[in-house]
């Protein structure tokens, strides 16, 4: 998995509440069988007409934001169907950083499996660095996982909080399954154990 | 004594095998349901680092997703080359794996959803993931059940196991009685449009109540698939006879000496008196109506009594959200619900695909016809399903109204196979999503009851459904 360490990059603001897994990766897309170059596809009903024209209104195609690598969204951000596609289109398209109030659960874990830090952070928060966002491709923001803080074009400093291990495995690029086999000990002993507590599993 | 325990707390202290000093814990899994969409890059995984799949005696695979539903299908060919691809995909990793699966020529096929409990892979107690947020259906047999990414979907197929923090416990009581004509689909759109989209974040729910026990087990699957809905990471229902009642018998469910010790360890799993929650909501059987939603989140849910709302009614981020949602749905504030026309009918999916939906449904077409200009199609959730609903005259009926009678798939939920809403037209769907797009670019969706959407089709409109059925005031 890739590293996320520290990145200075566009924020592009997404206000919207509600923003599902069905916008972010269209289930046209999901019969892909690899997880690669879907970033031309993210945000596909919103980001193109009909004609599969750019509609020059969305944010993502915006000159100030066709570069943009944190998004800032509205709450509850990716919602709705389990689907990896949709950080995979975000990451593949350059978002390396979501930030919003709330996030649906199975995106927001997905997220970290695919080197993507999303942040929670308080309404208020969010609303500064909407703002901020807003501004464009001049005002880059700095997130810094390390230090667990966002540094705004203006200089302001908002820390943000990550779950330890999480913090871990991005830092390090970390792979899961790697991690998990070394307690593979750990499993047999459970399995044994439940084949005689439980042997109808 | 130990503390009280919520029946969530003791399916997840059955299964921790173990637990870091930071509370993340390594948590064992049952059963691994998987589907052709979201498997495919974790089986490219395990041949890329040369792994196995740990148990394949656990793990259960079957394409839903991209299958056509038409009935020609049996020749075999799948017109579109990437789904075609996709359902080749999974029978080559379910046969080189040597893991459970149900091809599309089995008439045990289906949603996966509906094929694990009606093959009873899916019991109480047991931790059961799958690569789709629908996995909170097997809640209903007080079984641990969340939806999975595919990074995870590999994790679970190497080691069994999934890496996890625990959730938080929210109770969800509904009281008392339902009313005739209202149904197990009306208390789940009711709670997420009481509690909201992100109301369940974080949590895990559990349902509860007079109302819930009443439910059948085809109930209780609906009430938990939309737990997904509500945000929550799963939802439970405790086991009771009626529970063990659905399981007893079928093909995979424990026999003899051992359904003896299951039905032993089983009879503990419910919310110990005292235990704590962190959440509770509560709601009257009574209070709730018949519902459809008005817009694109789940969310937005209304008695069908109602009327369309203003985005002017809503506070926040929502008003731009209520405005692009009314702007997509091609509606305007104030409007009637039950003056809504519609276009399309779709009665199936893993909230609304099985038996006791498709008879719901079929007792309000009994006798009627498709009103003009509808185009109606009934989708069975599995092949076991549509089995039986054509040894109970069902298909009849539904054909002799004008419907189309297909077989077992996801179908119009999401219309990643051939069965989509063209652009503009407005459907009566009893799925679970009402995002812009999904059942097709520029599709209007309402999400209701299967009896509500039987109701629609054979008038045109959305339609309070008990209009149309003798029903003794209670």
């Amino acid at each position: 998995m890739d590293k996320f360490e520290k990145l200075t990059g566009v924020a592009a603001p997404m206000p919207l509440v509600n923003i599902d897994t069905d916008m972010i990766i269209p289930k046209n897309f999901l019969k892909t069988i690899k997880r690669s170059g879907l970033g031309v596809h993210a945000f596909a009903e919103m980001r193109y007409d009909d004609n599969g024209n750019e509609n020059p209104d969305f944010v993502l195609n915006k000159p100030q934001y066709r570069e943009a690598q944190v998004l800032v969204a509205g709450d509850n951000f990716g919602c709705g169907s389990s689907r990896e596609h949709a950080p995979w289109a975000l990451a593949d398209f350059g978002i390396k950083v979501v930030i919003s109030t709330s996030f649906a659960d199975i995106f927001f874990n997905n997220c970290f499996k695919n080197g993507m830090l999303p942040i929670v952070l308080p309404q208020e928060q969010v609303d500064l660095l909407m703002k901020d966002a807003e501004k464009g491709s001049n005002a880059r923001m700095t997130v810094d996982l390390e230090n667990q803080q966002i540094t705004t074009s203006e200089g302001d400093v908002i820390p943000f909080d990550v779950d330890a291990f999480k913090k871990h495995c991005l830092l390090e690029g970390l792979d899961d399954i790697g991690l998990t086999l070394a307690k593979a000990s750990a499993i047999d002993s459970f399995e044994a154990q439940a084949a005689q507590s439980r042997p109808w599993v | 004594m130990s503390a009280p325990k919520t029946l969530y707390d003791k399916i997840w202290d059955a299964h921790v095998v173990s637990q870091d000093e930071d509370g993340t814990c390594l948590l064992y899994i049952d059963r691994h349901l998987v589907h052709e969409v979201t498997s495919p890059q974790a089986f490219e995984g395990l041949r890329m680092t040369g792994r196995a799949v740990r148990a394949p005696d656990k793990t259960i695979a079957v394409p839903d997703h991209n299958v056509p539903t038409t009935t020609d299908r049996a020749s075999g060919v799948i017109e579109n080359e990437e789904s075609r691809i996709q359902v080749n995909a999974l029978d080559k990793n379910a046969r080189d794996f040597g893991v459970h699966y149900y091809p599309v020529s089995d008439v045990r096929q289906g949603i996966v959803h509906i094929v694990g409990p009606e093959q009873g892979w899916t019991l109480p107690g047991m931790t059961v993931v799958c690569g789709d947020s629908h996995t909170a259906t097997h809640g209903a047999f007080g079984a641990l059940a969340h939806g999975i990414g595919t990074s995870e979907v590999e994790h679970v197929l190497a080691t069994q196991t999934l890496i996890q923090s625990k959730s938080k416990n929210m109770k969800v009581e509904i009281t008392g009685k339902l009313r005739p004509g209202v149904t197990a689909k009306d208390i789940t759109l009711s709670v997420i449009g009481a509690t909201g989209t992100a109301g369940g974040t974080g949590h895990v729910i559990e349902y509860c109540g007079e109302a819930i026990r009443a439910l059948s087990m085809e109930g209780r699957m609906t009430v938990c698939n939309m737990a997904i809905e509500g945000g929550a990471r799963a939802g439970l229902i405790a086991p009771d006879e009626t529970t063990f009642e659905y399981v007893k018998g079928r093909a995979h469910a424990p026999k003899g000496a051992q359904w003896e010790a299951a039905l032993n360890w089983w009879k503990t799993l419910f919310t110990d008196e005292g235990a704590h929650f962190d959440k509770v909501v509560t709601i009257r059987g009574e209070d709730i109506a018949p519902v459809v939603t008005w817009g694109t989140s789940p969310e937005d849910v209304l008695p069908i009594s109602g009327v369309v709302p203003a985005a002017a009614d809503f506070k926040g981020g929502k008003v731009e959200a209520a405005q692009r949602s009314l702007d997509y749905m091609g509606l305007k504030p104030g409007t009637k619900l039950e003056d809504i026309a519609i276009d399309v009918v779709f009665i199936g999916s893993c909230t609304n695909g099985r038996i006791e939906d498709l008879r719901a449904a079929a007792e309000v077409v009994k006798g009627r016809k498709l009103a003009d200009g509808v185009r109606a199609m009934v989708v069975p959730g599995s092949g076991l399903v549509r089995a039986q609903a054509e040894e109970e005259g069902l298909d009849q009926i539904f054909l002799d109204a004008g419907f189309e009678w297909r077989m077992a798939g996801c179908s119009m939920c999401l219309a990643m196979n051939p069965d989509q809403l063209a652009p503009g037209e407005r459907c009566a769907s009893t799925s679970n999503r009402n995002f812009e797009g999904r059942q097709g670019r520029n599709g209007r969706t309402h999400l209701m009851s299967p009896a509500m959407a039987a109701a629609a089709a054979v008038t045109g409109k959305l339609t309070d459904v008990r209009k149309l059925m003798e029903l003794e005031e209670a």
